[in-house]
């Protein structure tokens, strides 16, 4: 609309580009104000309070809303950050390697896990015992919730380690070299810091979205006092028949997510400013 | 006596393109030797060979008679032993000036932590930058982090220092104090291989001003007589244009 062609005829173009936009914008408020209305007056507000904010069914939730299902939560994502961050750094140095094979088995990691859905990998989780016979993932039900975070996260984790690693200046290798450093030696000092640096943004971002796939772990199967956020909203739902625990536990994600969100992009506007 | 660097029929390729034509070159212990000559004639190329930042493609580079070029020589070895300062400065930006200092000299020479504080302090103070050894890098001038990566590379008592156009990136103001931390290396009698654009310093500081263009030496002597009095058609061309670049 905001590009009519300047060469339209002016007898046609009555109305001036301002006068349009002034239009637009008052037909907008209209739309905006009829489909308030319409939801105002036709939502069945009792029975959606009735199931979905009932406050003594939130009740029920608590403490263990907090004491177990958000420390199980936490608990997940924390460990699965750090299994990500250490297997996606590897495998970030991996596909920067000079030895092609790495470079090929990184390249293959990254795609496959990237490409599938994080919940066959959790469904795929539960069947390595039958698989691997007297195999354990250690640390039990934390261990396989982790692992899969881990697996999944660090496929992500590892472009962003490599775009990271690749943003530092060639120049910083080449001083680290020229007073002597080995190149092992000159990317564990000179270049990885700052990579790490400069990924902390999108690292951020990383753990918001490993928080929020912790739900997963719903799929491995897990009960009692391994229940994270969702399904303990949800075995909660279940018992009451009614779907405030779920809203309940969505707003504790919430209080976690949102935070992290706005650390993240005001970390982003620093480094703007000091580099 | 050996040579500090002796180049012998140095070449170069980046991909199709010859960037040095057979270089043959000496500097000797306490030497101060310029190179000049227009951009793209190679000059910096020639000097990242002598630490191998650029591997030769042919001919030999000599580091106080031990051949760098052979492939069984410990390169970081030799390398702790040539201090090189870059145009872009490439100090450490996560790192303070002290650490910058210091670094090299703890992971590279295994020296203790007090001992590498106090040389980097000392080499700090005497390029005039003593007062700043908390400040990180990207708070300084760029003459002052010019100053610094100077300090880091006296640090690791090089025998022989690389300068690879080290005013170019500066602001015009702040040349002057770089130059005269390089004259006094120079007046100390540490052996020097500067690529510049300074023509003052060339003819002021430095023994030999070497000539080069088109990957090529084109002219090799004393420098007073290479700036003052060129014997060859390109050198008096290219003089010309860089100290009367309005005509």
């Amino acid at each position: 609309m905001a590009d009519q062609p300047m060469t339209a005829e002016p007898a046609r173009a009555r109305l001036s580009p301002r006068k349009k936009q002034r239009i637009s914008r008052g037909v907008q408020y209209v739309v905006l104000l009829a489909v308030l209305v319409a939801v105002v007056l036709y939502a069945d507000w009792g029975s959606l309070a009735q199931n979905f904010a009932k406050p003594d069914v939130a009740g029920h939730a608590l403490p263990d809303l907090f004491t177990v299902a958000l420390r199980n939560t936490i608990i997940y994502a924390v460990g699965g950050f750090v299994c990500s961050f250490l297997l996606g750094l590897l495998l970030a140095l991996m596909k920067l390697s000079q030895v092609r094979p790495y470079r090929w088995i990184s390249t293959i990691y990254i795609e496959i896990f990237r490409g599938l859905p994080a919940l066959l990998i959790f469904l795929l989780i539960t069947f390595l015992p039958l698989a691997l016979p007297g195999f354990e993932v250690p640390g039990g039900t934390y261990g396989q919730g982790i692992l899969g975070l881990g697996l999944v996260g660090a496929a992500y984790q590892a472009e962003v380690f490599r775009a990271g690693l690749q943003a530092v200046p060639k120049g910083q290798v080449e001083a680290a070299r020229s007073l002597g450093m080995s190149a092992t030696r000159a990317q564990i000092t000179v270049v990885i810091p700052q990579a790490i640096r400069m990924v902390i943004p999108p690292t951020t971002n990383q753990f918001v979205a490993l928080l929020k796939d912790s739900s997963l772990v719903l799929f491995l199967g897990v009960s009692g006092e391994y229940v994270e956020l969702a399904k303990f909203g949800n075995d909660l739902a279940s018992q009451y028949a009614n779907a405030t625990p779920i809203m309940v536990a969505g707003l504790t994600y919430l209080i976690v997510t949102i935070p992290l969100g706005y650390l993240a992009s005001r970390l982003e506007g620093r480094k703007g400013r000091t580099r | 006596m050996t040579h500090a660097i002796e180049l012998q029929d140095l070449h170069k390729y980046f991909g199709r393109n010859e960037v040095l034509k057979g270089i043959d070159m000496t500097v000797d212990t306490g030497q101060v030797v310029c190179v000049i000559g227009p951009s793209g004639s190679g000059k910096s190329t020639l000097l990242r060979c002598v630490n191998l930042l650029e591997q030769p493609t042919r001919g030999k580079v000599f580091v106080q008679g031990v051949e760098v070029t052979d492939p069984d020589v410990d390169i970081d070895a030799v390398r702790r032993h040539i201090g090189m300062v870059f145009q872009q400065f490439n100090l450490f930006p996560h790192m303070t000036v002290l650490q910058n200092v210091m670094i090299a000299q703890q992971r590279v020479l295994k020296r203790g932590k007090s001992e590498a504080e106090a040389i980097a302090r000392e080499n700090l103070e005497k390029v005039g930058v003593g007062a700043k050894c908390d400040a990180l890098p990207g708070q300084l001038s760029g003459g002052q982090q010019q100053r610094v990566a100077i300090a880091r590379a006296l640090a690791m008592n090089p025998n022989l220092m690389l300068f690879d156009e080290p005013t170019s990136a500066l602001d015009p103001e702040l040349v002057g104090d770089v130059l005269a931390v390089m004259r006094q290396l120079a007046e100390e009698g540490m052996t020097m291989l500067v690529v510049t654009h300074e023509m003052g310093f060339a003819r002021q500081v430095a023994d030999r001003v070497v000539f080069m263009d088109g990957g090529v030496v084109v002219e090799d002597g004393d420098a007073a007589q290479v700036i003052g009095d060129p014997q060859q058609e390109r050198t008096r061309a290219f003089l010309h244009r860089v100290l009367h670049p309005e005509d």
